[in-house]
């Protein structure tokens, strides 16, 4: 690792840092004019967290170390992967050693860590929260796997940086059946993880039908501010794996100053434009009802398994 | 330019009014940073206020655009938004929602019942007034408050 790979391990994470809270205010702007209204800024998020590290920091009684350390954990395993991943560079640190798979479960401890933290505050929707969103994740896990498998399968390899990398160079890996049903089953799978409807409406209040916002409702000030902060951090990284995966053009392939300047432009444009879409599909559609969540996250499974059995039969 | 492109396209169809200047902002608003996260209480309404409230998060007054956001969570609050005269059933989980909200914390007392009980006062279910029960910030007058009046008392916080 040198001092190059460092320097563009920090130029990604500070633009997921800067730009996850941003991507969250983009898409609820474009949400609020498609329904008619002039909505929050952009920086509205930013606001927000700004104001929530001066507030008063409140526990729930009896909770356990548990309850303060979980947004550390959330942002420390976003920060990781923003790091680490191949988000504006195909260049950043460990870059031979960073597996997709090994990137997914640790973004799976940032969110394991919130449920745990839910169920430590000893609430109802705390308990509620937690179950409804471990039982997701337990649905969402075989379906990214599977999926990872069928990407796999052209390198023989699980290694992030070379599927991205091996897309970039052959544009007709791109749109291999293989890879475009392993994508379809990311779509699922990311609206699934980062709590989009129609899994979840990130802007409920009411307590009974939320999933992730109901592991969030006992934090407050600084402590919520990191929430904020790490989710936002954790839709940035999934949106721009996603289209990096579908389109990594644009990306630095080396670790020129100029080439990573514009493989942050195309990153940054890019995931604007997913933000954009997914907005769009949101305005357009209902939440699921809890009980129909696993036929969605089936369908995501089924186009994985489709995906790797495509892959190997044409092979 | 796509947001440009997107904006200019909704903004034919959009039905929210032009907002008049600010109001003055009151001393708080500096500690809240142009955001306001509320968590509404009824402490005993005739649900009047709740539809004006509905309204003011409505398209046409969208209180979301001066960076006001109703919560789920006091956790997460920064101000309560009281409506209602505080009947007895409701005085003591009033009390403990503000007790469970982070400080610095705000307290709105939304509608006549909230600020003398209106034309309940004196019934026998009523044990006051908000200000009897927790220390109140900012009154907004009206049976019930027109929209504008609560989304011009709620720019008073967030400052835009």
């Amino acid at each position: 690792m040198n001092l190059a790979s460092l320097l563009t391990g920090a130029t990604q994470l500070a633009l997921v840092v800067l730009g996850g809270p941003l991507l969250l205010g983009l898409m609820r702007t474009v949400r609020s004019r498609l329904e008619g209204r002039d909505g929050p800024p952009v920086s509205q998020p930013w606001r927000d967290i700004a104001k929530l590290a001066h507030k008063q920091r409140t526990r729930p009684n009896e909770s356990s170390w548990i309850f303060p350390a979980a947004p550390l954990v959330l942002v420390a395993t976003a920060a990781t992967v923003a790091v680490l991943a191949p988000l504006a560079t195909l260049t950043p640190p460990l870059s031979a050693s960073t597996d997709f798979i090994a990137v997914i479960f640790v973004l799976l401890v940032g969110s394991v860590s919130l449920a745990l933290a839910a169920l430590d505050t000893g609430t109802a929707f705390g308990g509620m929260g937690a179950s409804r969103a471990l039982t997701i994740g337990a649905l969402v896990e075989p379906a990214l796997l599977v999926a990872v498998l069928a990407l796999s399968l052209p390198l023989h390899s699980t290694n992030l940086i070379a599927i991205v990398a091996e897309g970039s160079a052959h544009a007709s890996v791109l749109v291999g059946p293989s890879h475009l049903l392993a994508l379809g089953s990311f779509v699922v799978v990311i609206l699934a993880e980062s709590g989009r409807l129609p899994v979840d409406n990130p802007s409920t209040h009411l307590e009974l039908t939320m999933i992730y916002e109901a592991l969030i409702l006992e934090y407050s000030g600084p402590d919520l501010a990191l929430v904020t902060l790490g989710e936002s951090m954790r839709l940035a990284i999934w949106f721009g794996l996603f289209v990096n995966l579908v389109a990594p053009w644009g990306i630095a392939t080396h670790a020129g100053a100029l080439a990573i300047l514009l493989g942050v432009l195309a990153v940054a444009l890019k995931v604007a434009l997913a933000g954009v879409a997914v907005a769009l599909f949101e305005v357009t559609t209902a939440k699921l009802r809890l009980f129909r969540l696993p036929e969605l996250l089936a369908g995501g499974f089924i186009l994985a398994l489709l995906g790797v059995v495509t892959g190997a039969v044409m092979r | 330019m796509i947001l440009s492109l997107l904006g200019s396209w909704t903004r034919r169809r959009r039905v929210s009014e032009r907002l008049p200047a600010a109001p003055t902002p009151i001393a708080a608003a500096v500690t809240l940073r142009h955001s306001l996260q509320l968590r509404h209480v009824d402490a005993g309404s005739c649900n009047g206020c709740e539809m004006e409230i509905a309204s003011v998060f409505s398209p046409v007054y969208d209180a979301e655009r001066i960076g006001a956001r109703l919560v789920a969570s006091p956790r997460h609050a920064d101000a309560l938004l009281v409506t209602g005269p505080v009947t007895h059933n409701m005085a003591s989980p009033l009390e403990r929602t503000y007790l469970a909200m982070p400080e610095p914390r705000l307290v709105i007392a939304l509608g006549d019942c909230a600020r003398d009980c209106g034309v309940f006062a004196g019934a026998y279910a009523v044990a006051g007034a908000v200000a009897d029960v927790v220390p109140v910030d900012l009154e907004i007058p009206g049976c019930p408050p027109h929209p504008d009046d609560i989304l011009a008392a709620l720019r008073r916080f967030t400052d835009r």
